[in-house]
């Protein structure tokens, strides 16, 4: 395998295309609506009217649009239908020679998909994930190719260093300095890991990512083998997305039987496997160290850091841990080259980032946009705004580590220093909009229950302090909480955070910091009363007239 | 100067902290010197009265009559101090609440059926025999404690420790082993 | 390997290279309050009471898996870190079903002992009263759940001493729990050698003698010491 072989495989697929292409979306969210159904039907009725010289349907990955799912796509012409059901196929292949219509057309033109840059989702809606074929016609797998032929390892690290990429699991570390870490890291065996243990609430782009491109992260985590001197990749996805796992297979498979993962890859010495390992549903394990022990066959649970796993990661081996977006972003890295990536997106974040819209927005879906777009054009003109003209109260970033942004500060660009400002988070990409019906009090307490059920358990404050921080959220909101015991919750939060061993017990309270940060007079409305309107004091009775004998 | 108005007050508990308080032994003549008793268990006054200086509080408010009579307490004394596990923790009083929900009926028909010798029968008898809380509480989860006074029961010493601050107007907070539960 | 200084609570104290905090704290007198820390098996920094303040780093560290470096400047015991270390065991406290009096280890326990030490006179937050169970299968030992504070030490023990490999960890969050094999009675356990070593670790009244009553669980941890000490130090007479 090299460079030609990439480049026939490429133009045998190019020839195999036809005039009129139907692009059906299969990942999960439009799966969900059988869109399954939808395609089976659109091939049969390309099948049945003998259009099948004409006219090819091609299963892609995320169309964006969520909610109006399934999708299908038209080209020529960049024609978007929504809400596809099985029945509508027979019309749809129709219209292609011209017939009208009378399925729910959707406005390509609208902002939600002109504001957006695509460089992770490049090929997500446009290429069939289940064919390397696919991916290969779309420039797949000429980064590594250039990385093996024409760089050193220390090139390909220096080239994500001066891209300025940031690690978008959560935290926005400099990925080029974790590879350059790992690659000094003397071993004479290293790991690559990618992290798609994504697990908050409300976010689903690693999924989009691994079912509608697997390629890219497969292609992108060969490339950090080489940069770092490692052979060996894993891939930690959740049990919970069984298409993503599927696909992932696929790929892995179409990638060996074509000499792109193996040995002797591009006929240079660098050998590279990669194998998959699925997560049984603990949230935690989407923490670093505690997806390494999960790796190992042990229990999941974190351990102190340091050593950290660029020194000391899988079975005691340096580990080099990106999470799939990030992986997703190294192919056009190399392709294009560090300084395009880096023109993009602000000073200290560069490029784009994936985000899933949910909860009470118009347009729920997938977004790519370069690093610090205004938060308001991402939800207002991008996301339609609330449903039914209502008023939007804030915006969720980050997860159950993340924070609430109020509306009057809609307009920071979203970027990692802003976002933290703020008392929030990028996280990974998770983006929950409230309307003026949400109470705030409720969502800290709907978080905080989340933190609470997922605590791995080995820490005390985590373990016992988000009970403790639940139940007085919850009393709270049961209006039998007095003003001490606001305090309390406040004094754990701060203890919380500050005495937690990992990542999750010490971002566990910012949501509940956050909504008291902007919405305090939320829970001040909801605590208790004496009867003559004084707060009350303790949980009974006897207002304080009776201070200490001293 | 008035003398000190002390009040002991017995709720659900076994009456172990009020055995050691009359450990007290020649310190509590020092006590009756000083001080006046103007109700506990251990004399014959019937309602608890007004302006009571310092209260020990013995048990857990396991019963409806315990609540109402420590929101009583509180409303009457101006230093309400916890006496004891029971009142600090909950102890063996609260060991029901492991039962969850419904427990007061598991312990009565523990108590009252299945280990009866002679006539199994539940007590209910309408103002006489009070009714049991869902919960069994620390009196702090209730109402404002000034101190605390652990130990099951507190030792004599630890118990003329906290009332010789008292006396002295020392800031009522005990320390050390003197704070251990058990 | 060459020696570190550094300065903990504004004592100079020297320290091999390699050593945690806890090691020089301990070496220098200093007393951190430990709960998961066990001689003679790793640490795991869980309980978070040996968690302390290094200047010039903003978060605190626990001192058991934390390495001496030089010039570190340590500080074990200052306002900030006894609240919290108070507040740890107070939640510790309303965790479980903790009754001193009525307790094989009182008098005799880590936890109680810490408590006091740390001025809790009470607990301020709601004790959650849960229902756990207790095992009573084992012919020669017992465990109590609702004293359990899962600091693993057993686990570790029984993994690292023993090499048995009997008790783990199931579970997630508060319902975590201490197992045996595959989850079965204590008594049923195909891999336990009765060695009793979990016993002589716990720091509470989850794991005890059979027979022992109220006070009576006494453990004495030098067996532990001798073995470590034989095996890491080819110390065979202590």
């Amino acid at each position: 395998m090299d460079l030609d072989d990439l480049n026939t495989i490429a133009e045998k697929e190019r020839a195999f295309h036809k005039k009129t292409v139907i692009r059906c979306c299969t990942a999960a969210g439009c799966m969900s609506s059988h869109a399954d159904a939808v395609k089976a039907g659109l091939e049969k009725a390309v099948r049945d009217t003998g259009l099948g010289d004409r006219v090819e349907v091609r299963g892609v990955g995320c169309m964006r649009l969520c909610c109006q799912g399934p999708l299908v796509g038209v080209e020529p012409g960049g024609i978007l239908y929504e809400k596809v059901t099985p029945e509508d196929a027979p019309s749809l292949v129709a219209s292609t020679e011209g017939a009208p219509t009378k399925v729910a057309r959707g406005n390509p033109d609208h902002p939600f998909f002109r504001k957006q840059m695509s460089i992770v989702l490049a090929n997500s809606g446009e290429i069939d994930p289940e064919r390397i074929e696919s991916y290969i016609e779309a420039e797949g797998y000429r980064g590594l190719n250039t990385v093996l032929l024409e760089m050193a390892p220390k090139d390909a690290v220096d080239c994500v260093i001066k891209s300025g990429l940031r690690g978008r699991g959560g935290a926005g570390y400099p990925t080029g300095l974790k590879w350059a870490t790992v690659a000094k890291t003397p071993a004479a065996q290293k790991y690559v890991v990618c992290n798609a243990d994504e697990g908050d609430p409300g976010a689903f782009m690693d999924r989009s990512v691994l079912e509608s491109d697997p390629h890219s992260v497969l292609e992108g985590m060969a490339i950090a083998g080489y940069a770092v001197g490692a052979s060996q990749g894993f891939i930690y996805v959740r049990a919970e997305y069984p298409l993503a796992i599927k696909r992932l297979q696929t790929a892995i498979r179409q990638a060996k039987q074509i000499g792109l993962l193996g040995s002797g890859i591009f006929e240079s010495p660098f050998n590279f496997n990669i194998d998959i390992r699925i997560g049984a549903g603990a949230y935690v394990c989407g923490e670093e160290t505690a997806l390494m022990a999960s790796i190992e066959g042990k229990r999941g649970t974190p351990r102190p850091r340091p050593p950290f796993p660029a020194e000391s990661g899988l079975w005691g081996c340096p580990t080099l841990i990106n999470n799939v977006e990030t992986l997703a972003n190294i192919p056009p890295i190399i392709r294009k080259g560090a300084d395009w990536y880096a023109a993009i997106g602000t000073g200290k974040s560069k490029g784009t980032k994936v985000f899933a819209l949910a909860g009470k927005i118009a347009n729920t879906g997938l977004i790519e946009v370069p690093m610090g777009t205004p938060l308001r054009q991402i939800v207002e003109e991008m996301g339609g705004g609330a449903p039914d003209g209502a008023k939007i109260k804030a915006v969720q970033t980050g997860g159950p580590s993340g924070g609430c942004i109020p509306a009057h500060e809609l307009d920071t660009p979203v970027d990692y220093e802003s976002l933290t400002r703020l008392g929030s988070i990028m996280g990974s990409g998770g983006m929950i909009v409230m309307d003026e019906s949400t109470r705030m009090p409720e969502v800290a307490r709907y978080f905080m229950e989340f933190c609470m059920d997922e605590s791995c358990g080995k820490c005390v404050p985590c373990r016992a302090g988000t009970v403790q921080m639940h139940r007085l959220l919850d009393k709270i909101v049961q209006r039998e909480a007095t003003a001490g015991d606001l305090s309390t919750l406040e004094e754990l939060c701060d203890m919380v955070r500050n005495t937690s061993l990992c990542g999750l017990g010490q971002n566990a309270p910012n949501p509940v910091v956050s909504t008291l940060r902007f919405f305090r007079d939320e829970y001040l409305e909801l605590l208790r009363k004496e009867p003559n309107g004084e707060p009350a004091v303790t949980a009974g009775a006897a207002p304080a007239q009776n201070k200490e004998a001293s | 100067m008035d003398r000190l108005k002390l009040a002991t007050v017995w709720l659900g508990g076994c009456s172990g902290c009020h055995m050691s308080f009359l450990d007290l032994d020649e310190f509590l003549i020092d006590l009756a010197g000083k001080v006046d008793v103007v109700y506990s268990p251990v004399i014959d006054v019937k309602e608890y009265p007004d302006g009571v200086d310092v209260c020990l509080v013995e048990g857990a408010v396991c019963n409806r009559d315990n609540l109402e009579q420590l929101h009583k307490v509180r409303r009457r004394t101006r230093v309400l101090i916890s006496f004891g596990d029971c009142a600090v923790t909950g102890n063996v009083s609260a060991i029901r609440n492991q039962l969850g929900p419904g427990n007061s009926e598991n312990v009565l028909q523990c108590a009252y059926i299945d280990n009866a010798q002679n006539g199994p029968r539940l007590p209910r008898a309408e103002g006489i025999v009070p009714e049991l809380l869902e919960r069994v509480r620390p009196l702090h989860e209730i109402v404002h404690v000034d101190a605390y006074l652990p130990g099951c029961p507190p030792s004599s010493e630890r118990i003329r420790a906290l009332l010789e601050r008292v006396l002295a107007g020392l800031p009522l907070k005990l320390e050390g082993e003197q704070l251990k539960f058990g | 390997m060459a020696a570190k200084t550094l300065t903990i609570d504004g004592k100079e104290v020297s320290a091999q290279e390699g050593a945690t905090i806890l090691d020089a704290a301990s070496d220098a007198g200093i007393k951190i309050p430990t709960l998961c820390h066990l001689e003679g098996v790793y640490d795991i920094g869980s309980c978070r009471l040996c968690l302390v303040e290094v200047t010039g780093v903003a978060k605190l560290l626990p001192s058991c898996t934390t390495h001496v470096s030089e010039g570190m400047d340590v500080h074990t015991d200052s306002e900030r870190l006894r609240k919290y270390r108070r507040m740890t065991l107070e939640l510790l406290f309303a965790e479980r079903n903790h009754v001193c009096s009525v307790c094989v280890s009182n008098n005799n326990c880590e936890l109680q002992a810490l408590a006091w030490q740390h001025g809790m006179d009470h607990v301020r937050y709601d004790y959650c009263f849960p229902k756990w169970g207790m095992d009573a299968t084992h012919p020669l030992f017992g465990m109590d759940h609702n004293r359990c504070i899962l600091c693993t030490r057993c686990v570790r023990v029984c993994w690292h001493i023993e090499g048995a490999g009997t008790k783990n960890v199931a579970g997630r969050g508060a319902k975590s729990t201490i197992i045996d094999d595959l989850h079965q009675p204590w008594g049923e356990s195909d891999t336990c050698t009765s060695c009793g070593k979990c016993v002589i670790a716990c720091p509470t009244g989850a794991l005890f003698s059979r027979g022992s009553t109220v006070g009576e669980m006494v453990r004495d941890r030098s067996t532990l010491e001798f073995i470590v000490n034989a095996r890491e130090k080819k110390q065979w007479i202590v």
